[in-house]
C-alpha cells in the first residue's frame, strides 16, 4: 500500500512528531460505511511526490479529528469513532486527478446547522500544502442527519397549490436594467410582465436597497403591480422581493414588511450564508411566504473542475437549509452548465431519492426521506424559441425565467410575456398530445406563431441567439480502478 | 376579460379532440379524473364545486366526455375545469388543470384599495360574479 513509510517499520501511532496520516487511521481500505455517515467525495491533485494516498487520508484527518501533528490528548477519546476514514481513492484517467471517498461519523456534526457541517468538511482542507488543489465533488446525507434540518418552508407541491398553478413550468423574468430605475418605473415592468402572463417576476441578487431605489419605495409600488396584474387576469402573481440586507434584523424588517403588504414570496442570496439562510427558511415556513434564493457568488467556488465546492453540493445544502426556489442552470442560455450535470443537479433538487450516477456527476445515492422538493429555477439567457429544448431538458417542475427575453420584445414587456407563456402552453400540449415536441419544436411553435403576432415576433428576433461554448466542468463518468 | 387560470389559457379554447387528448394524457398517466365548475373563478377560489367524485377508476374517453357534457347542460354559464390528480407518494396533488367552458361574458374582479398609515395599502380583490356577492 502507498502511503507507509520508506523505512518499511512502522513507527509507533502515538510516537511524538509526525506520522503520515495514513498511518494514523484516516485511510482504511475496508472500511465499510454505515447507513448512518456522511460521505463525501473529494477530486484532488496531490503535490509532486506526495502519495495519492497519504493525500486522500490528510484531507480525512484535517476534516476531522487531525492536527499537523501527533497529540496524546486522543487518546482520551475513543478516537477510531470521530477520525473520518478515507476508504477508496480512485485516479481519474488521463489527469493528475485522483477521486478520494471519506466516510464521517453523523457524531461528527451539530443537529441542523450547515455551518457546523461546513466548517467540519470543507473548513481548513482546502488550503493543505500538501495538495495542489481540492474540491468537493459530492455528499452523501444520510436521512438521520437529513431530518434534523427543516428542509424547504413549503416544496414545490405546496408552491403549486397555494399558486394554483399546475401541468406546467413557471414563468418569471427578472426586472431589467438591474439598475438604476426608479421604484415607480420599476413597478411598471412588473405589471406589464405580469398582466402579460408571467407568474413571476423578479429582483435582481444586486437590488437591495441602493440610493436611486429604496427597498421600502421598491415593495410598495411593486405590489401595486401585482395586485393589479391579479385582478386583471384572475391568476395569483408574485414579485420576489429582495429582502438581502447587511444585518439579519433589517432583513427580518423587510421580510415582515413584504409579508404585511401580501407578497406570495420573498427572495434572498447566497451571499447572506448559510446560518441567515437557514433563519430565513425558519421566518419563511412560520409566515406562510415562499422562498427563492438566488445563488449570488457561487461561480467563484463551483466553476472550476479542479478547485472549491460542486454545485451539486451547494444545492444539497440549500435542500437542507430550506429553501423553496434556487437558480440551477439552463443548459442551453449564457450562463456555465453541462447538460448531464445539470440533470443531477435538479433531480439532487426535484427528487425523493436519488440513485448514484456518475454520468451525472453523482457519486452517490441519496435519500431525502420525504424532505420536500426544491423548485429549480433556469435563469440567463433564454428565450420561446427555446422551449422545446427547455421543456425536454429541465421538465415541468421549474420556473423559467426569462428576463430579457420579455423585456427585450420589440411590442412591449406585456408582449413579450405573452410569447412566453403560448410558448410554454403550447409545447405542453403538444408533450401531453404524445408528440415528438424535441424535434417537431420549432415547427410546434412556428404554428403557435400564426395565430400570436407576441410569438411571431419573439421567434424573429431571437431566432439565432444561442450560447454554443465547451463547459468547464463536466462530469467524468470514468471506470473505477482502485489505487492501493 | 379572460381569465388566464389553468394550465392552457392562453391557447384559443381546446376542440373536442383536443380536450380528448389532454384526458387521455391523464388516464396514460394513471391520474384520476375530476371535472369542477363555479361562476366565481376568485384566483383564490380553491374550492369549485365538484361535478361527482374524481373518477379513479374511469379509462373510458367517451365516458370521460359524457360527464363533461352533463355538467356543460346544467351549467351552460359557469366555468369548467378538468383536472388530473396524482395520488402517488411525494406528489398526491394535482397534475394538471384546464378551463374547458367559459362564461359568454366573463366578469372579472374588482381591486379594491383600503389606504392605510405610511402610504400601505391594503389590496382586496373581488369577483364580479353574481354568486360570489
Amino acid at each position: 500500500m502507498a502511503g507507509s513509510n520508506n523505512s518499511g517499520k512502522k513507527k509507533s501511532r502515538w510516537a511524538a512528531g509526525i506520522t503520515p496520516y495514513a498511518e494514523m487511521g484516516y485511510y482504511e481500505a475496508d472500511y465499510e460505511p454505515k447507513a448512518t455517515d456522511i460521505l463525501c467525495a473529494f477530486r484532488l491533485v496531490p503535490q509532486a511526490g506526495v502519495d495519492p494516498i497519504e493525500a486522500a487520508a490528510a484531507v480525512a484527518g484535517e476534516s476531522s479529528t487531525a492536527t499537523w501533528t501527533v497529540v496524546w490528548t486522543d487518546r482520551l477519546t475513543p478516537y477510531e469513532h470521530y477520525q473520518a476514514k478515507c476508504y477508496r481513492v480512485d485516479p481519474v484517467p488521463g489527469t493528475d486527478q485522483y477521486i478520494a471517498y471519506i466516510a464521517y461519523d453523523i457524531d461528527l456534526f451539530e443537529e441542523g446547522s450547515i455551518a457546523n457541517l461546513t466548517s467540519s468538511i470543507i473548513g481548513n482542507v482546502f488550503g493543505f500544502k500538501a495538495l495542489k488543489s481540492l474540491r468537493l465533488e459530492d455528499m452523501r446525507i444520510p436521512p438521520h442527519y437529513a431530518k434534523t434540518f427543516q428542509g424547504p418552508a413549503h416544496g414545490i407541491v405546496m408552491e403549486r397549490e397555494y399558486l394554483n398553478k399546475f401541468g406546467r413550468p413557471l414563468l418569471g423574468a427578472t426586472v431589467k436594467p438591474k439598475l438604476g430605475l426608479s421604484a415607480r418605473n420599476y413597478g411598471r415592468v412588473v405589471y406589464e410582465a405580469l398582466r402579460g402572463g408571467l407568474d413571476f417576476t423578479k429582483d435582481d441578487e444586486n437590488i437591495n436597497s441602493q440610493p436611486f431605489m429604496r427597498w421600502r419605495d421598491r415593495f410598495l409600488f411593486c405590489m401595486e403591480a401585482v395586485n393589479r396584474a391579479t385582478a386583471s387576469t384572475g391568476e395569483i402573481k408574485g414579485h420576489y422581493l429582495n429582502v438581502t440586507a447587511g444585518t439579519m434584523e433589517e432583513m427580518y424588517e423587510r421580510a415582515d414588511f413584504a409579508k404585511d403588504l401580501g407578497t406570495v414570496i420573498v427572495m434572498i442570496d447566497l451571499t447572506i450564508g448559510y446560518t441567515a439562510i437557514q433563519s430565513m427558511a425558519k421566518w419563511a415556513r412560520r409566515n406562510g411566504v415562499i422562498l427563492h434564493l438566488h445563488r449570488a457568488g457561487h461561480g467563484t467556488y463551483t466553476r472550476q473542475k479542479t478547485h472549491g465546492v460542486n454545485f451539486r453540493v451547494i444545492a444539497k445544502w440549500m435542500r437542507l437549509a430550506g429553501v423553496d426556489h434556487i437558480h440551477a442552470g439552463t443548459v442551453v442560455g449564457k450562463l456555465e452548465g453541462d447538460p448531464n450535470a445539470i440533470r443531477g443537479y435538479y433531480s439532487t433538487l426535484r427528487s425523493n431519492k436519488i440513485d448514484a450516477d456518475l454520468s451525472q456527476g453523482l457519486y452517490f445515492e441519496q435519500d431525502w426521506a420525504s424532505l420536500p422538493a426544491v423548485m429549480p429555477v433556469a435563469s440567463g439567457g433564454i428565450h420561446a424559441g427555446q422551449m422545446h429544448q427547455l421543456l425536454h431538458l429541465l421538465g415541468e417542475d421549474v420556473v423559467l425565467q426569462f428576463g430579457g427575453g420579455t423585456i427585450g420584445h420589440p411590442d412591449g414587456i406585456a408582449q413579450g410575456a405573452t410569447a412566453n407563456r403560448v410558448a410554454t402552453e403550447v409545447m405542453i400540449q403538444a408533450r401531453n398530445e404524445g408528440r415528438d415536441f424535441l424535434n417537431e419544436g420549432p415547427e410546434i411553435l412556428n404554428k403557435a406563431a400564426r395565430w400570436s403576432p407576441e410569438l411571431r415576433k419573439a421567434l424573429d428576433i431571437w431566432k439565432d441567439v444561442t450560447y454554443d461554448f465547451e463547459s468547464t466542468d463536466v462530469p467524468d463518468a470514468v471506470g473505477t480502478v482502485t489505487v492501493a | 376579460m379572460r381569465i388566464t387560470q389553468g394550465t392552457f389559457s392562453y391557447l384559443p379554447d381546446f376542440t373536442e379532440e383536443q380536450i380528448k387528448a389532454q384526458v387521455r394524457y391523464c388516464f396514460d398517466n394513471g391520474w384520476a379524473f375530476s371535472i369542477e365548475h363555479t361562476d366565481d373563478p376568485h384566483p383564490r377560489n380553491s374550492y369549485w364545486e365538484m361535478w361527482g367524485l374524481p373518477m379513479f377508476d374511469l379509462q373510458d374517453l367517451h365516458q370521460a366526455m359524457e360527464r363533461l357534457e352533463e355538467c356543460r347542460k346544467a351549467f351552460p354559464q359557469h366555468y369548467i375545469k378538468l383536472n388530473g390528480y396524482d395520488r402517488t407518494k411525494g406528489r398526491q396533488t394535482t397534475m394538471l388543470s384546464f378551463i374547458v367552458q367559459r362564461p359568454e361574458d366573463e366578469p372579472g374582479f374588482i381591486l379594491d384599495r383600503t389606504e392605510a398609515q405610511d402610504r400601505r395599502i391594503q389590496y382586496t380583490i373581488r369577483s364580479r360574479s353574481r354568486s360570489a356577492n
